[in-house]
């Protein structure tokens, strides 16, 4: 905890941007269906993405720890979701 | 309620410390078309808008939240390393004086962020019209600090930025034509 | 695709101080002409939609900033 922090590898960046991309079409996707709820295409392919992401997430987070706070990430010893480093920071 | 994700929407690159860009990025921070004023306007106008449009906003409204965290990343950035001389020459020395390095909900010429700079009139069609005409200012303001960098790395996050607000435009546009169809003509579909 | 800037030409006095600027410009984006989405549009891969904002490329509005825009000698 006292030491400085190792660089994060490329590999969390190229992850990271990877469920950046996923992550986004679903935002996207969550608008467009907001004013059209009738379109069966796009709920279908939320649908697929959110599997997609799941999975992208979990990937990600064995390696890199926890994305989201509240139980709706799984933590190891000792307690992961407050290392470093936060989004602003990397 | 709401959860935290541990990543930013895009990602944020500066190439240089520029503390006078912070400077002018504060607009989109906590100026009156900025971020924060975003994310305030449309959550708290969904509590009195009809229920076809209340998902819109709150999406809307949490998006800008992830924008207000590239902003102030961007901030962040510029001015980490900066010395007390760099921010002085930038401008920020008033800031300095108040805030230290300090992020601060205020507008490029340090104005503090207020709640007069939203409005929640409680007819759909005139909020929906201000939230149109708050995401086109936006877009204008990001073109304006595109226009004032030379970091290629920034003006890629910037352009990421102005184009979430055309979209947003656009879903807001068609908000008010989902409420001038007629009341609930879709149920007999 | 068309063209995203409008341009116009102010009236420019002899009397003005500064060196005349003597075309402006500002932007017209898809959102003012599509009106509503209609279903089933394009879309870029998902990396190619976050690196442009935006999942549909009829959306997309590209900006290069004012400088190569204004003071276009008209």
């Amino acid at each position: 905890m006292t030491n400085t922090p190792q660089p994060i590898d490329n590999r969390f960046y190229e992850m990271l941007e990877r469920l950046q991309a996923v992550d986004f079409v679903l935002v996207e996707l969550n608008l467009y269906l907001d004013t059209h709820p009738n379109d069966m295409q796009a709920i279908n392919q939320y649908n697929e993405q959110a599997e997609q992401r799941w999975a992208i997430a979990h990937e990600f987070e064995a390696l890199y720890g926890p994305l989201t706070n509240f139980g709706h990430s799984y933590s190891g010893y000792p307690w992961q979701w407050n290392q470093v480093p936060w989004p602003w920071q990397v | 309620m709401w959860i935290y994700e541990k990543k930013l929407q895009y990602p944020v690159r500066v190439s240089k410390c520029d503390p006078q860009m912070a400077k002018f990025l504060m607009e989109q921070y906590g100026g009156a078309d900025g971020e924060l004023a975003a994310a305030l306007r449309y959550l708290n106008q969904r509590y009195t808008i009809p229920d076809k449009v209340i998902g819109l906003l709150t999406d809307i409204g949490t998006e800008e939240f992830a924008h207000l965290e590239m902003i102030a990343t961007m901030v962040y950035k510029l001015t980490k390393d900066a010395t007390v001389e760099q921010l002085e020459a930038a401008g920020l020395g008033a800031h300095y004086a108040a805030h230290d390095k300090a992020l601060f909900y205020e507008n490029a010429a340090g104005v503090p962020w207020t709640a007069a700079y939203i409005q929640a009139k409680g007819d759909p069609i005139a909020d929906l019209y201000e939230d149109i005409a708050a995401e086109e200012k936006a877009r204008a303001t990001y073109q304006w600090l595109i226009d004032m960098t030379d970091d290629v790395d920034l003006q890629d996050s910037l352009r990421f930025l102005r184009e979430r607000e055309i979209v947003h435009s656009l879903r807001f546009r068609e908000a008010v034509e989902i409420l001038k169809e007629e009341q609930d003509r879709k149920k007999f579909f | 695709m068309y063209s995203q800037t409008r341009v116009y030409f102010p009236y420019v006095s002899p009397f003005d101080p500064c060196p005349p600027i003597r075309v402006k410009t500002f932007q017209v984006n898809p959102q003012l002409f599509i009106g509503f989405q209609p279903e089933n549009l394009p879309q870029f891969s998902p990396m190619e939609a976050l690196r442009h904002g935006v999942l549909w490329p009829a959306l997309y509005s590209p900006y290069a900033g004012r400088g190569d825009q204004e003071g276009l000698e008209g």
